[in-house]
């Protein structure tokens, strides 16, 4: 991997939300949503990042633009670490970072207008010299996702999700960001409209120089589609993490088997004869997580030493890690 | 950009959006199609006329005291008749609407603009700065309004400037609790969240963005108030620590009247049903005003 196209890296990433009880707010236990994380993201490049609710997705796409303040570790972006970065220079990184969030209805200002909305990033960082520029910037921006210059003066709620998630995908890009997380982007929309979402996702990425995305999802097709590199999470770990059409060929980690084997196949025949791998029991709760890997009480393949050490991510071959000592 | 899919969207957009409505329309037509409310609107709109050219439209001097026309009863020259010296009521009544508006109206932009500023950093900040203004709004809280502003008015003594004063921190909490409370729902939402993670600072979420989201039902709190302020300034009045004579406000000449009451009802009736229009008069509007502004309102404040 070539360094100077490092645009991430997270090092042993730890977010723990404290629990706090009674009148003196004493901490009585940690939940721990994200424990030891540690991924790159180069550029030009998408880093999907799939999972099941929980699992701590969301937590880390928050802790890099730093909505959270990480418990440990470090976020590189740019060279610079995030973790231990003063307010003031945050707000100035987060320019370069945009959000995209998952539901189009919450994330608009229902009183702001399309533009509004779409030229806020240019205000709060002063991208436009005047009027006229501010004018041109937000009408260019509309017309890239796909919308209609005119509507600028509509709110958000004369547009259907889709439209919304369009303005929501504007609003990002408003200060030529190097870094799009996209928090479950499609997970409120209707598949017709996912498919647009994910084709406007992608050609952006073609036509813009150095555009990185954190693609975050817990639909695997979506993830497939749209990703270079996979990192399957559970519960707070990276279980495995490789290049998208690796992790869909040859699995090696137990959880994404399972995972993989729950897709369902379109064709009926050949999805008869599909095996499932059935996980017993529930995922543990994040307050209280099982000792040594996390998955183990559920891994159709553990064995006593799975209890033992929380496994560390090993290179299997080039480019591939996973966090299992039986794989 | 690819122009054969961004065109091909722009013309499924332009499909399904219906022609607009504006917001300036609907709420004008839910707002003025209850005849209470209207009638309302036309209530408050003859009283602040009234206020603004009450030295024009007075027939008399309401200060100026006719010891040959004491106590008369309502006629051609003095259609509501006179007051123990004198004083022709009408006029009075005509120069107490100025008094009760204008504190009506002051009152209330002290305390909403102090009880929004304190109920919105209250909420949105949270923690310690949250614990500290939210129990002191509590502690005002749990004296009843007229008894607080009483307590105030006393120690302060009476005048215009003492009433406002009293009152504007007796309805000072009902903001900040109503603003707070809207304030912890509202920043919940994603578009602050959204707004914080592209850099904006604290000022900007509150003023353009928490802010507006919150009003609407302060703009129906403010306009119920008005009644309610009046109400208690007339009240203050009444008992002596309001307005001080001879200042025309229709609670104290309430008070003067009670003496007469057998004799000459229509002395303390007049002013009373001045008093009881107006205060009617703005609830209403804050009725139509509430389910104008906030349908899903309708029915909660």
């Amino acid at each position: 991997m070539n360094q100077d196209n490092l645009i991430l890296d997270v090092k042993d990433l730890k977010m723990y939300f404290p629990v706090v009880r009674g009148l003196l707010r004493r901490k009585v236990a940690d939940v721990k949503a994200v424990d030891g994380v540690t991924f790159k993201l180069m550029r030009d490049e998408t880093l999907g990042l799939v999972g099941e609710s929980g699992c701590g997705k969301t937590t880390i796409g928050r802790c890099i633009i730093g909505l959270y303040r990480a418990t440990g570790g470090q976020i590189l972006f740019e060279d610079e670490d995030i973790t231990s970065m003063s307010e003031k220079k945050l707000r100035e990184v987060r320019r370069n970072i945009a959000l995209i969030f998952q539901d189009p209805y919450s994330s608009l200002d229902p009183r702001q207008s399309a533009g509004g909305i779409v030229g806020e990033p240019l205000k709060i960082h002063n991208m436009a010299l005047n009027k006229g520029e501010y004018k041109d910037r937000v009408e260019q921006l509309l017309r890239i996702v796909g919308l209609d210059p005119s509507m600028v003066d509509r709110f958000p709620h004369e547009f259907s999700g889709g439209q919304r998630q369009r303005i929501g995908v504007a609003r990002a890009l408003a200060c030529d960001p190097s870094l799009i997380i996209c928090d479950e982007p499609i997970s409120a929309l209707d598949v017709s409209i996912q498919a647009q979402i994910i084709n406007l996702l992608e050609e952006l990425q073609d036509s813009v120089k150095g555009l990185s995305y954190l693609f975050i999802a817990h639909d695997l097709s979506v993830v497939r589609h749209i990703s270079d590199r996979v990192a399957v999470m559970y519960l707070g770990h990276i279980m495995e993490i490789c290049k998208s059409r690796v992790l869909y060929e040859n699995p090696l980690h137990p959880y994404t088997r399972a995972l993989l084997s729950a897709i369902p196949i379109a064709d009926p025949f050949v999805e008869e004869t599909r095996e499932r791998i059935i996980l017993k029991g529930e995922v543990p709760s994040p307050l209280n997580p099982p000792p040594g890997c996390p998955f183990h009480p559920r891994c159709f393949m553990a064995i006593p030493e799975c209890s033992q050490a929380v496994p560390p991510l090993r290179t299997i071959s080039d480019g591939h890690e996973v966090a299992c000592i039986r794989a | 950009m690819p122009d054969k899919i961004a065109t091909g969207i722009v013309e499924n957009g332009m499909a399904e959006t219906a022609p607009r409505v504006s917001e300036w329309r609907r709420f004008r037509r839910v707002f003025l199609s209850r005849g209470l409310v209207f009638f309302g609107m036309v209530v408050i709109l003859v009283f602040i006329f009234v206020a603004i050219t009450a030295q024009w439209i007075a027939p008399y001097d309401p200060y100026k005291p006719d010891y040959t026309a004491i106590l008369q009863n309502p006629s051609s020259s003095h259609w509501l008749g006179t007051d123990a010296i004198g004083r022709d009521t009408l006029s009075r009544i005509i120069y107490g609407t100025r008094t009760s508006l204008v504190i009506g109206l002051i009152v209330v932009f002290f305390a909403c603009t102090i009880g929004i500023t304190l109920g919105t950093i209250a909420g949105f900040f949270g923690g310690w700065i949250y614990i500290i203004i939210m129990r002191f709004i509590d502690a005002l809280m749990s004296f009843p309004m007229i008894l607080l502003a009483l307590v105030i008015a006393a120690l302060l003594g009476g005048g215009m400037k003492n009433v406002i004063i009293s009152l504007s921190i007796a309805l000072m909490p009902g903001y900040a609790r109503l603003m707070c409370g809207q304030v912890l729902s509202v920043k919940q939402n994603d578009y602050i969240l959204a707004e914080r993670s592209m850099g904006a600072s604290n000022l900007r979420m509150m003023l353009r963005h928490v802010v507006p989201n919150c009003i609407s039902p302060i703009i129906v709190q403010i306009t119920m108030m008005l009644g309610a302020t009046i109400l208690a300034e007339a009240g203050l009045s009444f008992l002596g620590i309001g307005i001080t004579p001879p200042t025309a406000a229709w609670g104290s000449m309430v008070s003067d009247a009670r003496e007469y009451l057998m004799v000459m009802p229509i002395l303390s009736f007049a002013p009373g049903m001045a008093l009881m229009l107006v205060v009617f008069a703005f609830n209403m509007v804050g009725d139509g005003l509430r389910d104008a502004l906030d349908p899903r309102l309708r029915g909660i404040l």
